[in-house]
């Protein structure tokens, strides 16, 4: 898996329906989630964002992620551009078995972390059999 | 005027690579004419990156998220920057995936500047997953200022 060569996945412009104050472009981040015994594991591609400008944002259901990118001023004149910079955003429906109050978040190496615990209910729970 | 290059070995168990890399250039090419300044033009290798070049220095940016430093590997010789590099994952027994967009695996990448670069003088800073490298032209390459006196 990890020798394959990595291809060029293009950044997804998204369109949101109100419009961003910040004239950069918004882009989707690439994501993996899964799924372990006690928790959902999200992963988003964000590089270019600190840590203090990310939000997360969950209201009922609706799980909200937001990273601004610091744009700095680049020097000089472009030669070649073959990314351009923007701000990323993503939103994901949660099943209501993540239990929201714990959900933790950490961004190393432009890469975001969230750790959503699965709900005490939804837990997979063990039933013994019991013979008569 | 920017000259890319980027390693050419045919990769032969994937014959289509090459075509899919040429349907993406008249994409690229297409969606430029139609607006976006145009300015955007890719050589489809992983990573993008963005040049820009000042009086006596070039700036090359890429963006490399949940790459180690100890896994990128930079050389610089003459007028060529090569990026190499691997981007690994978390790797854990027992997961159950819902989505997986994020690649993994190995990169190889070379780019042709301009001019001559002085290789000893590079500097590097990767930071938030965005590498910015820093890459002074060789005192031949500098622009040299000429007088005119007047007779």
């Amino acid at each position: 898996m990890t020798d394959k060569d990595l291809q060029l996945q293009e950044k997804k412009e998204v369109q949101t329906q109100s419009e961003s104050t910040r004239n950069v472009p918004l882009f989707i981040p690439a994501v993996d989630i899964y799924e372990k015994e006690s928790s959902l594991v999200l992963l988003a591609d964000m590089p270019g964002v600190p840590m203090e400008d990310v939000e997360i944002d969950v209201n009922n259901d609706q799980l909200t992620i937001r990273g601004m990118v610091s744009a700095e001023e680049s020097q000089g004149t472009a030669l070649l551009r073959e990314y351009a910079v923007g701000d990323y955003y993503r939103q994901f429906t949660l099943s209501n078995v993540i239990d929201q109050s714990k959900i933790e978040a950490s961004m190393k190496d432009g890469v975001l972390k969230l750790v959503l615990p699965k709900a005490e209910a939804a837990k997979p729970r063990k039933i013994t059999v019991q013979g008569a | 005027m920017a000259i890319v290059r980027y390693p050419r070995f045919l990769d032969y168990s994937n014959p289509f690579q090459e075509l899919e890399r040429m349907r993406r250039e008249m994409d690229r090419l297409f969606t430029g004419l139609m607006g976006e300044g145009g300015q955007r033009i890719s050589s489809g290798v992983y990573p993008a990156v963005n040049i820009y070049e000042g009086a006596d220095t070039f700036f090359v940016e890429a963006e490399l998220p949940g790459i180690k430093s100890e896994d990128l590997d930079i050389a610089v010789e003459g007028n060529t920057l090569t990026l190499r590099g691997q981007r690994k994952g978390e790797e854990e027994e027992g997961l159950s995936y819902h989505r997986r967009e994020r690649k993994l695996g190995t990169f190889h990448k070379a780019v042709t500047l301009p001019s001559d670069v002085n290789s000893e003088k590079v500097s590097a800073q990767f930071k938030n997953g965005v590498l910015k490298l820093i890459l002074p032209k060789a005192e031949h390459a500098k622009p040299r200022k000429i007088t005119v006196k007047m007779e």
